[in-house]
């Protein structure tokens, strides 16, 4: 077992985190387009403010995947970037008045900052202490929040954040148009994540996913990419946290706490892990069953939550992209062995 | 100087909930490779189970101490064989994530079963009262529990080195592989020690009860301490986890003492001291990597 814990996680990635089993660019370019315009779309058949919601998380899953996926690094204190985002973006929005992508931009500034410290420390360990320590980080900024209240609110939040926007003043009822002036904030993000992975720099944090060991061997100052992704990946936590917290127009101790962490680590197993695309699709699950539940008056939330982990975790490791993917995979080489049999 | 052994006394009490806890923790690790994220929810469920006991059937502290423990031992063997024992073979993330999800449906399932507000226990008859020396004042109950806590983590110690079971389990935490190689079957010992650690989890509930806010929430922010602790000692060694639960505890006390409210965060700096010069715990062994 101690054999295990020596190297990065091993975890049942789907076929797109394996480049050379990637779907053929036709294929690839026909489910961006499907993609994106099913996001353009989302507003009209979802109530906007929870189709924001939808993509802030799955961005913030994207993120979690990153790392999880493609580096073979369990994050599990990765609200601390998004909540950091989120108080910094609101206290930016609150005390300036700039419009609120330049408020984001300084959020996942401030989130990237804290992750330099966080990845630098974190990376000494690997594996499952690797997500301790993040956990345990992410903890320790919940406790300073709730100890600063002259800037956090403490216990109230920070509230009133204003939806400006160069010039225009969005007010509640202008959630729809929110969903598009966040839009492209939403879409840079997953395109850093996708740019990314599809680097020379991607290949290598598959590499060492894969092989530390042999990543050393070949060179590579492993624990400077370990960081270097971390940095990214906090970054594009911090993206979706300052959206979200300038969608809600408040930001409270709820983004920091570790059950956000867990949350996002269950949207991502659930849409499945090493897919980007995987994400936002548990983000999409989550989110859509917890406004369900929420609206008929369940409380208990996390009855649901957890047993959704234990049933994924138990039974479906590659979550629903990778699920699929596995399927149709074996349609085809089924196909394909009986075409053989024929001729 | 009475301020500092005030302070250093309830931070030994403190302790010991941690040590006891932690302890559990490190003898599931390292017999089944498993972290358990639930460890915090047993541990209320432990404190909730006894203030239930009380509620209902009127059975006090001092049977509760004998029977919560064997409830969770129960508790811990039904979990093993029906969840984790598939995962085992896996990365010991996917049981991290298994018994994460497990937390999120214990506690909801304790709060809506029985609200947020905090139920009721009082301290055991006999135990009530301060203990004053000079200017030192503590509760009796808070030193019978440090000295309790005490007591259970030397048995356990003398479990493990002076029987042959404690031998088995401390040659499978050192190292399982090898120690199947030469004919022990770890694998029957591997739900009796899960078990095991569910129950120390829940002694420490139980021990939490009188002068804790017992409720569903009470677990959440002491598993993330436990994780810290744990990461201190080194996770794989059982010295490590009761020294370093205690260490917490001081540290804990001396923050509460001295600067107030910044306690909880002195903590986790210390852990982040560890993990800067000596990354693998004070105990652990450096991992090559």
């Amino acid at each position: 077992m101690s054999a295990q814990l020596t190297d990065t996680v091993r975890v049942e990635t789907a076929a797109s985190a394996a480049p050379e089993r990637r779907l053929n660019p036709f294929v690839r370019a026909a489910l961006l387009v499907v993609a994106l315009l099913v996001v353009l779309a989302l507003p009209w058949y979802i109530y906007p403010p929870v189709a924001m919601d939808i993509l802030a998380w799955g961005l913030f899953a994207i993120s979690v995947d990153l790392l999880l996926g493609f580096t073979g690094l369990l994050s599990f204190g990765h609200a601390a970037f998004w909540g950091m985002s989120a108080y910094t973006t609101g206290y930016i929005a609150t005390q300036v008045g700039v419009p609120f992508p330049v408020a984001i931009l300084g959020g996942t500034l401030a989130a990237m900052l804290i992750a330099i410290p966080t990845g630098y420390l974190a990376v000494r360990r690997t594996g499952i202490y690797f997500a301790m320590v993040t956990l345990a980080f992410a903890q320790m900024l919940y406790f300073i929040a709730n100890q600063a209240s002259d800037i956090t609110g403490g216990e109230n939040g920070l509230q009133g954040i204003p939806k400006t926007f160069f010039g225009i003043e969005l007010v509640e009822t202008d959630s729809f148009y929110f969903y598009y002036a966040a839009l492209p904030i939403i879409l840079l993000g997953a395109f850093i994540a996708w740019r990314t992975v599809s680097s020379p720099f991607g290949r290598v944090l598959l590499a060492i996913r894969d092989n530390p060991a042999r990543a050393r061997a070949l060179g590579y100052d492993v624990e400077r990419y370990k960081i270097m992704v971390f940095v990214i990946s906090a970054g594009i936590a911090g993206l979706a946290g300052g959206v979200f917290s300038v969608s809600h127009g408040f930001a409270s101790l709820q983004e920091l706490v570790w059950t956000t962490s867990g949350k996002v680590v269950l949207m991502t197993v659930l849409g499945g892990i090493g897919t980007l695309w995987g994400g936002p699709l548990g983000a999409a699950v989550v989110v859509l069953l917890e406004d369900q539940l929420a609206s008929s008056g369940f409380n208990g939330i996390g009855i649901i939550t957890g047993a959704i982990f234990i049933i994924i975790v138990l039974l479906f490791r590659k979550g629903i992209w990778g699920t699929a993917a596995d399927f149709i995979e074996r349609i085809r080489s089924g196909m394909a062995s009986r075409g053989r049999g024929d001729a | 100087m009475t301020e500092f052994l005030q302070y250093t006394l309830q931070g030994l009490a403190a302790g010991g909930f941690y040590a006891l806890a932690a302890l559990g923790l490190a003898v599931i690790f390292g017999v089944l490779g498993v972290v358990n994220f639930s460890h915090g929810a047993c541990y209320m469920l432990g404190a909730m189970v006894a203030a239930l006991l009380l509620q209902h059937f009127d059975l006090g502290f001092w049977p509760a101490l004998v029977i919560v423990p064997v409830i969770m031992f129960f508790f811990g063997v039904l979990v093993e064989r029906l969840l984790v024992q598939w995962l085992l073979r896996l990365d010991p993330l996917y049981n991290f994530l298994l018994t994460f999800g497990l937390t999120l449906l214990t506690v909801d399932v304790m709060k809506r079963q029985f609200g947020v507000s905090s139920l009721k226990y009082q301290v055991p008859a006999g135990l009530e009262g301060r203990f004053t020396i000079g200017s030192v004042d503590l509760s009796v109950y808070q030193l019978f529990a440090a000295a309790f806590a005490v007591v259970i983590c030397l048995a356990v110690w003398m479990i493990l080195t002076k029987t042959r079971v404690g031998m088995i389990v401390r040659a499978a935490t050192e190292d399982a592989e090898r120690s199947r190689a030469l004919g022990i079957n770890v694998a029957r010992w591997v739900t009796p020690v899960f078990g095991f650690g569910i129950a120390l989890a829940g002694l420490a509930g139980v021990l939490a009860a009188p002068y804790r806010a017992i409720n569903a929430d009470m677990g959440s922010n002491f598993i993330i301490i436990l994780f810290a602790i744990v990461v201190i000692g080194g996770l794989g060694s059982i010295l490590g986890a009761v020294v370093a639960g205690f260490l917490v505890g001081l540290v804990e006390a001396y923050g509460q003492g001295y600067y107030g409210q910044l306690s909880q965060v002195l903590i986790f700096v210390l852990m982040a001291a560890v993990v800067l010069i000596r990354p693998a715990g004070l105990f652990g062994r450096e991992e090559v990597a």
